[in-house]
């Protein structure tokens, strides 16, 4: 069992006279099993939240805390957030050149697991879950990332978090850019994993389309930098039919 | 952090001259690579100052010997040849000795002309195919007198092998290493610096190419305080391919230097320039000078040069200068590419993210980056060689 809290969380980032708050003031528990929809307008902190989370440079914390278990998560490199348990699929997941997807997963498996993975079950692994994925297997001899389609980088995310098992998951906008198939298969991935391990999923999207597919225990609204509304399942159906602007209207 | 200059020249007209390079202070820019001036007699030469475009990004002091004429020792040149090679060593005479490929074109390569007192031939006979390596090692002495070698490698029509010329040890050495490949021959050199420190090596590669030739060279620079490499390629007949590439790792106080040239005076030949090199610690130094001139006649011509180069620590430095000159609109393809950038933050905070630790991901990034390159090069022992040798390299800054 693992707790993510966020609490009374400040972000900005650096800009060429200061800096420019993003974050105002954000709590959020996110708990094993459950299930977190973020939702909210372009421009409202989302994706900020998602890489302060994993502790990417840019993003200056101001006040507030993070904590994982109890332990603090601000204080951690990038590197022991996701050790700890933490991964990020992300929206934009950058080349890397001359690094093969398969030299890259056990590269990761390993840092992760503090041990090298046994080889002859880790490769079994790594090609179901990419058969499950619909990825061909000569994805794996691939450079991470390189040439790429839209979709291939979604679900090449998704296969990452399925071989690291995190106990906290955070997707930011892993939806977006793909068509239905691709939505449907990258959704499959998520409810594999939530079906396999206890992990805890932090679903960030601007659209209700994901959660057809994955279905969410709480809805968060999210409006210039913190919470706006909070309720169930419920609340993405209205959102849905109404839309973000009766919450945009509001924070002006 | 990254400065890229990419240009595609593919649809580009015959509008004469076409250069990037910026000529430093004081710098009289050349009105095009094919008026550079060339003779066989150092004399001939005026004095290196430092200012010319040949020489400005050199450390001319510490070339001293091998720019003056008194580079006149010896170094030890062993070859052991693959079946159908043959070697033969003939006395030379000074700056009449005929030459093969090319003409020396700067005080460097006319002094290793001069100088050098004995001309070690390597022959791969008419149709001998081998994929057996012919092994050129050439020693150099710390504190002996700066030294010329001469080496020529024959590739006689229609033979295919390999040659891997090795540079070990120290002291100062000016050389020439002339390729002559023939009619439907394909060849490989690779050519290995491989220096202790303190090492002081110019070399110019002059390659000549006949009807349907195949050249693959590769230069590899690792050692040696100071390394000077000219690469100039030159198309005799129509339908060759020139292939070049070349690694190198600048660490501290290092000098790594490669001017590339190729000169396409004919219709359809090929060339593909790639280089790619990494630098770490204060004053590591590279240079990367890629010359293309695609002459009125040669029509149908079809070029690409890039250099890439990953600046590790701060204090290191990288020059690029990609030059390309169109005399014909009637070409198949043009185009460079140079990049310089440091690690890249971004894919740093990826590999982390996946709970890689910063020194392992340094290593996978520097790794992915000369991945590629090795992976053409063809050779397994080579390739085996420069991946043992990167490693060496990742270890030394405690990356």
């Amino acid at each position: 069992m693992a707790t993510l809290e966020i609490k009374n969380l400040h972000v900005s980032i650096a800009i060429a006279d200061g800096l420019k708050p993003i974050l105002r003031g954000v709590d959020l528990t996110v708990r094993s099993g459950e299930t977190h929809a973020i939702m909210g307008p372009n421009g409202s902190g989302k994706s900020t939240l998602a890489y302060t989370i994993a502790g990417h440079p840019r993003y200056e914390v101001t006040e507030g805390e993070i904590l994982l278990d109890g332990e603090n998560v601000l204080e951690m490199s990038v590197d022991e957030r996701a050790r700890a348990g933490m991964f990020l699929a992300m929206q934009y997941p950058v080349e890397v050149p001359g690094v093969t997807v398969s030299n890259f997963l056990r590269t990761a498996k390993t840092a992760i697991d503090g041990k090298a993975p046994a080889l002859r079950t880790w490769t079994g692994e790594v090609r179901t879950a990419m058969d499950a994925l619909r990825m061909d297997p000569e994805f794996a001899t691939r450079n991470v990332n390189e040439g790429f389609s839209g979709g291939e980088k979604k679900r090449h995310e998704i296969l990452q978090m399925e071989l690291l098992r995190p106990q906290i998951a955070v997707l930011d906008e892993t939806d977006s850019g793909l068509d239905v198939d691709a939505l449907r298969i990258v959704s499959e991935g998520v409810n594999r994993l939530k079906g396999n391990s206890e992990v805890g999923v932090l679903l960030i999207t601007h659209y209700t389309r994901i959660l057809q597919y994955i279905k969410p225990d709480f809805v968060h609204v999210f409006v210039a930098g913190r919470i706006a509304e909070q309720g169930g399942p419920e609340l993405a159906d209205r959102l849905e039919a109404e839309g973000y602007d009766r919450f945009l209207a509001s924070a002006v | 952090m990254t400065t890229d200059l990419t240009t595609d020249h593919t649809r580009a007209t015959a509008d004469g001259a076409h250069t990037h390079g910026a000529p430093g202070v004081g710098v009289v820019p050349e009105a095009s690579r094919a008026s550079r001036f060339a003779s066989f007699d150092l004399a001939e030469f005026p004095a290196v100052t430092g200012a010319e475009e040949e020489w400005r990004f050199s450390p001319v002091d510490r070339l001293q010997h091998l720019i003056s004429g008194a580079a006149t020792g010896a170094v030890s040149v062993d070859v052991t040849p693959a079946q159908g090679v043959t070697v033969t060593v003939t006395d030379r005479d000074g700056a009449s000795t005929p030459g093969v490929a090319g003409v020396p074109n700067d005080q460097l390569a006319a002094t290793a002309w001069i100088a050098a007192a004995q001309r070690t031939q390597v022959t791969v006979g008419a149709e001998v195919e081998t994929d057996a390596e012919t092994t050129v090692v050439v020693r150099g002495e710390a504190g002996a007198p700066a030294a010329s070698a001469h080496l020529l490698l024959t590739a006689e029509h229609h033979s295919k092998a390999l040659v891997v010329i090795d540079h070990v040890g120290g002291g100062e050495l000016a050389q020439t290493v002339e390729i002559d490949v023939h009619d439907g021959a394909h060849l490989t050199v690779v050519s290995i610096q491989d220096w202790d420190r303190g090492a002081v090596h110019g070399s110019s590669h002059r390659a000549r190419l006949g009807r349907d030739a195949t050249l693959k060279h590769i230069v590899v620079s690792l050692g040696g305080d100071v390394v000077r490499v000219t690469v100039d390629g030159e198309f005799t007949q129509p339908g060759s391919s020139l292939e070049s590439l070349g690694l190198y790792y600048a660490d501290a106080g290092q000098h790594l230097e490669h001017r590339l040239f190729v000169d396409h005076a004919v219709p359809r030949c090929t060339s593909r320039v790639t280089y790619k090199g990494a630098l770490q610690g204060e004053s590591a130094r590279s240079v990367w000078i890629g010359d293309v001139l695609i002459r009125k006649a040669a029509e149908g011509t079809d070029t690409y040069e890039l250099n890439r180069n990953l600046v590790l620590t701060p204090g290191a430095r990288a020059d690029s200068v990609p030059n390309l000159e169109i005399e014909t609109g009637e070409i198949e393809g043009a185009g460079h590419a140079s990049a310089t950038g440091r690690f890249d933050d971004e894919q740093l905070f990826y590999l982390k993210a996946r709970g890689i630790p910063e020194d392992v991901a340094r290593r996978l990034v520097v790794r992915g980056f000369f991945a590629e390159l090795i992976q053409q090069i063809g050779v397994p022992a080579v390739e085996d060689r420069l991946q043992t040798a990167i490693e060496a390299e990742l270890e030394l800054t405690g990356l």
